[in-house]
């Protein structure tokens, strides 16, 4: 009994800790669907968005769940502006020349937020911080669960938004079909930017949700990112639906390696996943054929 | 309507079009014709404001279209029916049309709509389907129809009987007729001569990037020079 519910507790750790890195995958994923490139500099964003939370909490003693009104907005403008007027400019419609953009702009990231708070692990205390919530015989932590609706709450706008506005119909249509956009009169480099914008403001909101039980320093998004993208690669790159259910998916299987191997060897299991779906069906879950 | 002086451009700072003088008038069907490689598409590309002319002037209703956006151009009213068709094969036929109206004639979208499934009755049979999934001809229509869901003043149509069975080609002038009967002022641009000089009322023959013959339609049709020397027929 004590055994089943140990396995459990771990099984919904894991679905918790998954949606977040889902929501840290979302982004990846759109990116790369939309532009083609894989965005280097996501994890430094992350890194940056978890600082945001934690300079809002200790200077302007704003919780994380407040602050997530303000930082997403503030990551999109800051996504959106980077897209725009430097990476899209630099970068001379060359998609290689994007990605040494984005790898030059996470090594500045990291660079500015190690000289300004120096490689020191740091932490927030809010007074939920562990709190949990008894389901059946299972104890859950309150900010995981917080985490783990407010991630799908947030993948089911982004949907929303894709599938029925006309700025989501203008990105799936940027994605495999710039040149008939642009002729139906869709600014592509605003789309492109507006893309950029959405996956910096997932980073924000997944800032927001893990700093009551995480920590961060100058280098923790990087860990993080890896993880996004075995998950992207499992979902299948590009696709909404393969980020939401590899995150899930991702989130267990660490969760529940750590059970039996033992915690330092959880992200074991993560990266034979990523060998397998590399071996045997490299187009991901939910890709499709190229 | 539409006004093309002296219009120099290409790719790379290799000049295709080599000074391309046009004109296109309200309410007017002009083709312009010529064999593969004559810069045609090259010609519809830089009046779209997809590609930058180097020297010359386009002017639509007197303003100037040089330096402005793909974008901005299609809003003052001058839709490109691109060739090859350009659908977004990610999405389905309704939104496909819808998106012909992302940023003019918004407002017209659902009564355009339904203009748009009268001429193209199939596009209303297939408007769930994902648009990757149509014929050769069917996405030739819903190109077309994304294009007139813009409420197009000047609709350029690049070469849209391009791959189609001769019996769809019959069809795709017929409705392109149609369309023109509307008010609508069209530049066809087409391979296809005789079906588009029976639509047309003027044309222009394109070869090696510059005009080198142009008239009245019926009196093209007549001179034995278009098919031997300029269309290599
Ligand atoms: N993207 C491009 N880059 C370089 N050259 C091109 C490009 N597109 C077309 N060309 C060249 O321009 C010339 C005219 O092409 P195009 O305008 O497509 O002719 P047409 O539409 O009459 O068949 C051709 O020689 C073609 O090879
Ligand atoms: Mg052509």
């Amino acid at each position: 009994m004590l055994k089943l519910d140990i396995f459990l507790s771990a099984l919904a750790n894991g679905l918790m800790t998954g949606a977040v890195y889902a929501l840290i995958s979302l982004g990846l994923t759109l990116v790369y669907g939309v532009l083609h490139i894989i965005n280097f500099a996501h994890g430094a964003t992350l890194t940056a968005a978890m600082f945001a939370v934690l300079i809002a909490h200790t200077v302007f003693g704003l919780d994380p769940y407040l602050a997530v009104f303000v930082l997403t907005p503030l990551f999109f403008a800051l996504g959106y502006g980077v897209q725009r007027f430097v990476i899209n400019p630099a970068s001379h419609g060359n998609d290689s020349n994007i990605l040494l953009v984005t790898l030059g702009l996470s090594i500045i990231i990291e660079n500015a937020l190690l000289a300004g708070f120096r490689s020191d692990t740091r932490s927030i205390d809010v007074p939920y911080g562990f709190s949990v919530v008894e389901v059946g015989n299972l104890f859950l932590s309150v900010p995981k669960l917080v985490a783990f609706v407010a991630s799908f709450v947030v993948a089911l706008l982004l949907w929303l938004l894709l599938a029925h506005t006309d700025t989501g119909k203008a990105i799936r249509a940027v994605a495999k079909e710039k040149t008939g956009a642009a002729l139906s009169g869709v600014n592509v480099d605003h789309i492109y930017a507006v893309t950029f914008g959405l996956g910096a403001a997932c980073l924000a909101i997944a800032a927001c949700l893990l700093m009551p039980t995480f920590l961060v320093n100058p280098r923790i998004g990087n860990a993080f990112v890896l993880v996004a993208f075995t998950i992207v690669v499992l979902g299948g790159m590009g696709s909404i639906a393969g980020a939401l259910v590899g995150g899930l998916i991702i989130g267990v299987v660490e969760s529940l390696s750590g059970l039996y191997f033992g915690e330092s060897l959880g992200q074991i299991g993560i990266f034979l996943i990523f060998i397998l779906v590399l071996l045997f069906r490299p187009t991901g879950l939910f890709g499709a054929k190229a | 309507m539409l006004e093309i002086s002296n219009l120099v451009a290409g790719y790379g700072g290799v000049p295709i079009l080599r000074g391309v003088s046009l004109s296109v008038g309200a309410g007017e069907i002009v083709a312009v014709l010529g064999a593969n490689g004559v810069g045609k598409t090259t010609l519809n590309r830089a009046v779209s404001g997809l590609i930058r002319a180097s020297s010359g002037d386009i002017r639509f209703d007197g303003q100037s279209l040089i330096a402005r956006s793909a974008p901005d151009i299609m809003a003052a009213g001058l839709i490109h029916v691109p060739e090859g068709r350009k659908i977004f094969p990610n999405m389905s036929v309704f939104e496909n049309l819808e998106l012909g109206s992302y940023r003019r004639a918004r407002a017209n979208r659902a009564r355009n709509l339904e203009r748009v499934f009268g001429i193209f009755p199939r596009l209303r049979e297939r408007s769930g389907q994902f648009a990757g999934t149509l014929s050769g001809g069917e996405q030739q229509m819903l190109a077309i129809g994304r294009g007139l869901m813009a409420e197009p003043r000047l609709i350029i149509m690049d070469e849209p009987s391009l791959g189609l069975s001769p019996l769809l080609v019959e069809e795709m002038f017929a409705l392109i007729a149609r369309i023109a009967a509307e008010g609508l002022a069209v530049m066809l641009v087409e391979q296809n001569v005789v079906q588009s000089l029976e639509l047309a009322a003027r044309a222009y023959v394109l070869e090696n990037g510059a005009v080198v013959m142009a008239g009245s339609a019926g009196d093209l049709s007549r001179d034995p020079r278009l098919m031997t020397t300029y269309l290599g027929m």
